[in-house]
């Protein structure tokens, strides 16, 4: 059995984010990352692999140079080898030219289930995982709260406000799961060193037979027209614990919650 | 006018506030047409007309309830392949999100999400970064696709009488592969709606796992309870009540942080709330720099009293 797990190399979130100055997200003034919320992706493919002896875990990313480390993460996790995608007309895509280039390249990898992450940390959208179960025609079952695979069919469990459903698709089929599938594992010191034998193969988008000018921020179905930092907040009042109580009434009093 | 569409979400002919928000940016752009999925009746085409709906499509169909998005997606796209909106827009949900995705392939539209607004040429502004950047953009191709937060605006009403007009649609078999074998429902809590509540009272790692100070300040201020993700993942609080980057994001009026240090992930769910008070024992704490009103202390010693006058001043 062969799973694809899409991973996207992502600014790191606790520290300071902004934009190019073409509104793209600037990725060159702040480190980079595995998307935390892809780490329970790769977590959920280990664990499938860790009960079956069949399993090839693929990690898959888009993205430029900088992005193979996120390829690298998963490998030490214990991925078993990686796909780069990486191509320089692909800058500025938007999720339209982002799912069609993800679904090509599962074609290619023809795996039997592509388990991916509830959102990217940066863009926040949540809408990949679906948009290329759109364009390949395959089943998804996204936001998982858990995983699970039986005889050839996956199963989910996703909860919304006022339920809690049960979800089962035939492979080949397309997850996403959430931050509440598990704890992503930390890479030991012998997946570290294993890592670095693994293979990665590194994709451009001819190799996917794309048209470079479908993609990119040219091509892109939205414009961004305007960046604007947020102004930095106007310092507000403090007390300490025992002016707490009735500083807080007087707050609410004020604005009329009372 | 031209059209726009708005997917209208509601239960037991009651409609959700944020199909009334929608509704109210739509009219901006055109005639809002709503669509409803289910069973729908008079009461709920009344409601969407309180609001300014022009039309009502009801579609119902045995595999939207059995078959998770695709089936929905399908049914938009032979609505919107025959009305010809201007613009699509939904709720700012998971479904939601998952559903302008997969109609933007489908339609071959742009696709925006998460807009706080959308003005009448249709460029949307989005809060971005963790709320640090506000974001204006537009779609330059198709009829935009766009799904709006909740609580993002306030309704506004616009007297209109739609009747409802049922449509049939076709599901095709390809639609039909994410099967919802079980649901269950889950039990109101009473209170209002995490993301459409005016205020709301958050317990996070300070609470000690005790959040009965928590409920008793929300419900003596008629608000909703949230959680950090410190307190859900610690098992303290459902995860439906999570505020942040994997839990809801919310923007009430007034937003009381008892607890929670203001970890980013937090940060991400709450920072664009017209008023933050926050209740911490750690001075150095991020969630102050967030805080008109920041209180250094335990969240057991304050908020108590505080509940205690709230109830001696109501009486």
């Amino acid at each position: 059995m062969k799973i694809v797990v899409l991973a996207k190399h992502v600014p790191d979130a606790t520290g300071e984010r902004s934009f190019a100055a073409d509104g793209t997200v600037d990725r060159a003034s702040s480190d980079g990352l595995l998307s935390e919320l892809d780490e329970y992706a790769v977590e959920q493919a280990l664990q499938i692999a860790d009960e079956r002896d069949d399993v090839e875990v693929v990690v898959m990313t888009l993205g430029p140079e900088d992005a193979a480390d996120a390829i690298k993460r998963a490998l030490q996790m214990g991925a078993s080898a990686g796909v780069h995608i990486v191509d320089d007309a692909v800058h500025g895509s938007d999720a339209l030219a982002t799912s069609a280039i993800m679904a090509e390249a599962i074609k290619k990898a023809a795996p039997d289930l592509v388990i991916c992450g509830m959102a990217s940390t940066d863009g926040t959208m949540g809408v990949i995982p679906a948009m290329i179960a759109e364009r390949l025609g395959w089943p998804a079952a996204t936001l998982g709260a858990t995983l699970s695979l039986a005889d050839d069919r996956v199963r989910i469990r996703r909860d919304d406000d006022v339920a809690s459903f049960t979800i089962e698709a035939s492979l080949p089929a397309i997850v996403s799961v959430t931050d509440q599938s598990g704890e992503a594992r930390y890479p030991s010191m012998k997946g570290i060193l294993a890592a670095k034998k693994k293979p990665v193969e590194t994709w451009a988008l001819a190799d996917l037979g794309l048209d470079t000018t479908s993609v990119g921020l040219g091509a892109a179905w939205s414009k961004v027209v305007q960046t604007i930092p947020r102004p930095p907040k106007e310092p507000g009042r403090v007390v300490q614990e025992d002016d707490g109580a009735s500083a807080l009434i007087d707050f609410l009093a004020a604005g009329k919650y009372l | 006018m031209p059209e726009v569409l708005i997917v209208a979400e509601h239960a037991d002919s009651h409609v959700s506030k944020p199909a009334f928000e929608l509704l109210t940016l739509a009219r901006r752009l055109g005639d809002p047409v709503a669509v409803v999925f289910g069973e729908s009746d008079d009461a709920v085409a009344k409601a969407l007309g309180e609001y300014g709906a022009t039309r009502v499509l009801a579609v119902a169909d045995p595999a939207i309830d059995d078959y998770l998005v695709a089936p929905k997606v399908e049914a938009l796209a032979q609505i919107a392949e025959h009305l010809k909106p201007v613009a699509i827009l939904l709720t700012s949900t998971p479904e939601g999100k998952e559903i302008a995705g997969r109609l933007a392939v489908k339609l071959g539209s742009g696709l925006i999400t998460d807009a706080t607004d959308i003005v009448a040429d249709g460029t949307t502004t989005q809060s971005v970064f963790a709320g640090n950047w506000t974001v204006t953009a537009s779609v330059t191709h198709g009829a935009p696709i766009v799904t709006v937060k909740p609580n993002a605006v306030t309704p506004e009403a616009a007297s209109t009488e739609p009747a409802t007009e049922q449509v049939q649609v076709t599901i095709s078999e390809a639609a039909k592969t994410a099967r919802i074998v079980n649901s269950e429902p889950k039990k109101s809590s009473g209170r209002p709606e995490l993301t459409e509540a005016a205020v709301v009272v958050s317990g996070g790692r300070g609470t000690g796992g005790d959040f009965t100070t928590v409920e008793e300040l929300a419900d003596v201020l008629g608000g909703a309870v949230g959680a950090s993700r410190a307190a859900v993942d610690a098992g303290w609080y459902p995860y439906a009540y999570q505020i942040g980057q994997t839990g809801k994001t919310v923007s009430p009026q007034l937003y009381i942080a008892a607890g929670i240090s203001g970890a980013i992930q937090h940060r991400a769910g709450m920072q664009t709330s017209k008023a933050i008070v926050a209740v911490n024992k750690d001075a150095e704490a991020p969630i102050f720099a967030l805080a008109d009103l920041g209180i250094v202390g335990d969240l057991h010693k304050v908020l108590p009293r505080v509940i205690e006058e709230i109830k001696k001043r109501k009486g």
